[in-house]
C-alpha cells in the first residue's frame, strides 16, 4: 500500500513512480504499453530489458527517442531468452544480483519463433523473467496467424467464412513451460493492473525462470472499438477464456477467481475477427473454453488438497 | 611455456588467458573440443569464465551480445552449419557493435553430409562486417586471439573477429605451442571497459529502431571502423612482437616475394605447405613466391596492390568456390589489382577434406611459371586435382 501524499485517505495499491514515460507509438487501445506501464511499476528501476522484433521494438519509440527509464537491449526475433540469458550470466559474473533481467516478446516471438531459445533458457535455470505479451497473432506485421491465434480467429492468413483454418486452441504454452521446469508461472491481464503487478512482484522475488503470460488486447487486429479494449479484457477473463492464475511448487491458483463464467458469445461478438462464426461455431468454442476451464479447475483443487 | 596441443585446445588457452567473462557454446565438428576444453578448464578452476550450453548456435551468438552489451568479454566457437545458422546474429553483432572473439574450425556447408575442412563458411560470412583474420599453423591460432580482442575492443573499431583455423587440419592436429605467462597477457591486453554498457544508472535503448534518416550513417560508421582496424591490426601486432617476440607479417605475409616471377596467395594452413614447395623451387632455381592472405576483412587491397607491381604473374588458390563465379578471394586479388598488367589465375581445391599436398602445389606453381614466361593465361578458374582432371579442360 502506498500513500497518496495529496489525499490522504486514498490508499494505492499501484506505484506512482512510473518508468515508462509519455510519448509512446502504440496504437490507440493497445494493451502492450499498459502492460509494459504494469511491469516496470511492479519490477522498479533495478530492471533490464531486452526485446526482439514486435510492436514492442517500435512502441518504446525510434532512435534516438526512447520512453522507458531502463536499459534495453533490443535483438532479432528469435533469441529473446538466449539475450536474457547472456544478459544475466554477465551481471552474475560482476557480482550483481539484484537487477531483474526481463525477456519481453510477443505470442509469435515466444510460441512459435523464439520456443527454441525459451526452452533452452528454462533448461538451464536461469534466473529472469519472460514475459510473453499475447495478442494472439503477428500484429506488427499486420494480423498474421501464430501459434496463439485462438480458435475460430480470423487473420490475414486464417480466412474465416466457411474455411475456418483455426480449429484448435493456442498452443498451451504455460503447461509446455511448466513441463519444461519454471520456478513460477503467472497470467496477467491489463484489465486487473493490481493482479498484474501483485503476480510480477510474486515473480520478482523467486530466483530462476518464471514464465508470465500477459493478455494484451490489439483493437486494430481483433477488428474492435478501440475504447473496449479493457471491456473485452475482462470479458476475456470472465468468460473463463483467459483466466488468472498462478502455478508454483507444482500447485496451481487462481488469482481471479470466476465464479459463474459468462457465456463466450459476448466476449466473441464483440471483435470482428469472430464475426463469421456460426452459432455452431461458438459452440464449438464454448465446449473448448468449457473443458480447459475444468481442467485447470481440477488442478487447482488438487492444489487445495 | 611449450606444450602439445592441437589448435581447437589453443584457441581455448587463448580465451583462457585473455580471462573471457562469459562463454556460450554449442557442439559442432570441428570445432567441439575448443568448447569441451573451455568448459573444462572452467570446471579446474582455471578459467574464470560464466560457462553457458546453448540450444543452437544462434542462441550463443545471441546470448554474447547480451553479455558483451553488460561489458563482458566474450567467447564461443563454432564450424560450418553452426556459423551458417549464427548469419542472421553476426550481422546483429557487428550492428550491435560487440567486440565478440570467436574462432571458427572451418569446414564445408552441406548437403550432402561433409564434416571436413575447406573454407566455403567463413567466406560466405565475409560480407557481414566481421575481421576475418586465417591462422596457418596452432601457435598463430592462440596468439591471433589475444591480438583479436586487443582490436576488436579498441574503441575506434569496437567490431567482431573470427579467427579461422582449418578444420580438422589445424583443430585436430598436435602441434607445439608456446603458451604464454599470464601475467605478460595482462601486460598486452587490458580489461574491457565499454564506452555505453547496460547500465541501471546510465539507462538507455541499445540497437533501437533507426529510420532511414539516419541507417546510412550508422552503416558508414561500420565501413570507417573497418578501414580503421587496418592500421589497429598492425598495431596489435607490432605490440605483440614486443611482448611475445612472435609475428605473423601484418595483413599479407610476403614470403619470398620480391625477385618472383610468379606468387601465390593462400590462406590458411595450405600456407604452410605452399612456402615449403618454394623453399624447394627456389632451389631448383625457380623463382617463386607465396602471399599468406592472413587478414580478409579488411581486405588488404593495398598490400595486393604492392604485391602486383612487384610480381606479374599471380595464382590465387581458393579453398572454396562462388558459383557462377571464380572464387572469392580470387575476385578479391583480382579487384584489388584492378588496371594493372598481371596475369591472374585462380586456383580452387583443398575441398571437403581433401588434402592440399606439395604435388598440387608444385604443379601450380609450374603451371604460374608457364604462363610468367608465356604471358598467356590459359583459363581463369582451374580447378585442381580433379580426379577424371577435367578441371583442366
Amino acid at each position: 500500500m502506498i500513500d497518496d501524499p495529496v489525499n490522504k485517505h486514498y490508499k494505492f495499491t499501484i506505484p506512482r513512480e512510473d518508468l515508462m514515460t509519455p510519448g509512446h507509438s502504440a496504437c490507440p487501445g493497445c494493451g502492450e504499453p499498459l502492460a509494459l506501464r504494469y511491469l516496470l511499476k511492479a519490477l522498479g528501476p533495478r530492471t533490464v530489458i531486452n526485446l526482439p522484433a514486435g510492436c514492442a521494438a517500435i512502441i518504446p519509440g525510434v532512435w534516438p527517442r526512447y520512453s522507458l527509464k531502463v536499459p534495453l537491449v533490443d535483438h532479432a526475433f528469435e533469441c529473446t531468452a538466449a539475450v536474457s540469458s547472456g544478459i544475466r550470466a554477465a551481471l552474475d559474473k560482476k557480482g550483481v544480483e539484484d537487477v531483474t533481467v526481463v525477456g519481453w516478446a510477443g505470442d509469435g516471438g515466444t510460441v512459435d519463433i523464439g520456443l527454441q531459445a525459451l526452452s533452452g533458457a528454462v533448461d538451464r535455470s536461469t534466473d529472469f523473467l519472460y514475459v510473453m505479451y499475447d495478442n494472439e497473432a503477428y500484429m506488427n506485421t499486420g494480423i498474421q496467424c501464430s501459434g496463439a491465434t485462438p480458435c475460430g480467429a480470423w487473420t490475414t492468413t486464417t480466412p474465416g467464412g466457411k474455411h475456418i483454418q483455426k480449429r484448435h486452441d493456442k498452443k498451451p504454452i504455460m503447461e509446455m513451460m511448466i513441463a519444461n521446469g519454471i520456478v513460477y508461472g503467472g497470467t496477467v491481464s491489463v484489465a486487473y493492473p493490481e493482479d498484474f503487478i501483485r503476480t510480477i512482484r510474486r515473480a520478482k522475488s523467486i530466483k530462476g525462470p518464471k514464465f508470465i503470460h500477459a493478455y494484451s488486447p490489439c483493437p486494430s487486429g481483433w477488428r474492435m472499438d478501440p475504447r473496449k479494449a479493457i471491456e473485452v479484457s475482462r470479458l476475456a477473463v470472465r468468460t473463463g477464456m483467459f483466466p488468472l492464475y498462478e502455478f508454483q511448487e507444482g500447485r496451481y491458483r487462481f488469482t481471479k477467481e470466476i465464479k459463474k463464467r459468462k457465456p463466450v458469445e459476448e466476449y466473441l461478438r464483440l471483435q470482428g475477427r469472430f464475426k463469421h462464426l456460426t452459432p455452431a461455431d461458438v459452440a464449438e468454442v464454448q465446449a473448448l473454453v468449457d473443458r480447459e476451464y475444468e481442467e485447470l479447475e481440477a488442478k487447482v483443487e488438487a492444489g487445495r488438497r | 611455456m611449450i606444450e602439445m596441443m592441437t589448435a581447437n585446445y589453443a584457441a581455448a588457452h587463448g580465451a583462457r588467458l585473455a580471462r573471457a567473462d562469459v562463454v556460450a557454446v554449442y557442439p559442432i565438428t570441428p570445432q567441439t573440443s575448443i568448447s569441451e576444453k573451455c568448459a573444462e578448464m572452467v570446471e579446474k578452476g582455471e578459467m574464470d569464465a560464466k560457462f553457458m550450453m546453448m540450444e543452437s548456435e544462434h542462441s550463443a551468438m545471441s546470448a554474447l551480445i547480451g553479455a558483451s552489451y553488460v561489458g563482458a568479454r566474450t567467447f564461443t566457437a563454432t564450424s560450418s552449419h553452426g556459423l551458417a545458422l549464427m548469419h542472421e546474429m553476426l550481422m546483429w553483432a557487428v550492428g550491435a557493435r560487440r567486440p565478440i572473439v570467436m574462432p571458427v574450425a572451418a569446414r564445408t556447408i552441406g548437403g550432402p553430409w561433409n564434416i571436413w575442412g575447406e573454407h566455403q563458411d567463413v567466406i560466405t560470412e565475409r560480407d557481414v562486417g566481421w575481421l576475418q583474420i586465417f591462422c596457418e599453423n596452432n601457435q598463430e591460432v592462440l596468439d591471433t586471439v589475444l591480438m583479436a580482442y586487443r582490436v576488436a575492443e579498441d574503441p575506434e573499431v569496437m567490431l567482431p573477429v573470427m579467427v579461422i583455423e582449418d578444420g580438422f587440419i589445424l583443430s585436430h592436429t598436435v602441434d607445439s605451442v608456446d603458451v604464454p605467462d599470464q601475467e605478460a597477457v595482462d601486460r598486452y591486453l587490458p580489461p574491457f571497459r565499454p564506452e555505453h554498457p547496460v547500465s541501471i544508472e546510465r539507462p538507455m535503448r541499445h540497437g533501437g529502431v533507426v529510420m532511414p534518416d539516419w541507417w546510412t550513417e550508422f552503416r558508414h560508421r561500420i565501413y570507417l571502423s573497418q578501414e580503421v582496424a587496418r592500421t589497429k591490426l598492425l598495431e596489435a601486432e607490432e605490440a605483440f612482437q614486443k611482448e611475445f617476440g612472435r609475428s605473423y607479417g601484418g595483413m599479407m605475409e610476403l614470403y619470398r616475394c620480391d625477385d618472383a616471377d610468379a606468387v601465390l596467395v593462400v590462406a590458411g594452413s595450405a600456407a604452410g605447405t605452399a612456402k615449403e614447395v618454394a623453399d624447394k623451387l627456389r632451389e631448383e632455381g625457380k623463382k617463386v613466391g607465396v602471399a599468406k592472405l592472413r587478414v580478409f576483412r579488411p581486405f588488404p587491397a593495398q598490400e595486393v596492390h604492392h604485391l602486383g607491381k612487384k610480381v606479374r604473374t599471380v595464382g590465387v588458390f581458393d579453398r572454396s568456390y562462388t558459383f557462377g563465379d571464380g572464387g572469392a578471394m580470387f575476385n578479391e586479388v583480382r579487384s584489388a589489382l584492378h588496371g594493372q598488367r598481371n596475369n591472374m589465375k585462380n586456383y580452387i581445391g583443398g575441398l571437403g577434406g581433401r588434402d592440399v599436398t606439395v604435388k598440387n602445389i608444385e604443379w601450380i606453381f609450374e603451371d604460374l611459371l608457364k604462363i610468367a614466361s608465356s604471358g598467356k593465361v590459359d583459363r581463369t578458374v582451374e580447378w585442381v586435382a580433379l580426379k577424371d582432371g577435367s578441371g583442366r579442360w
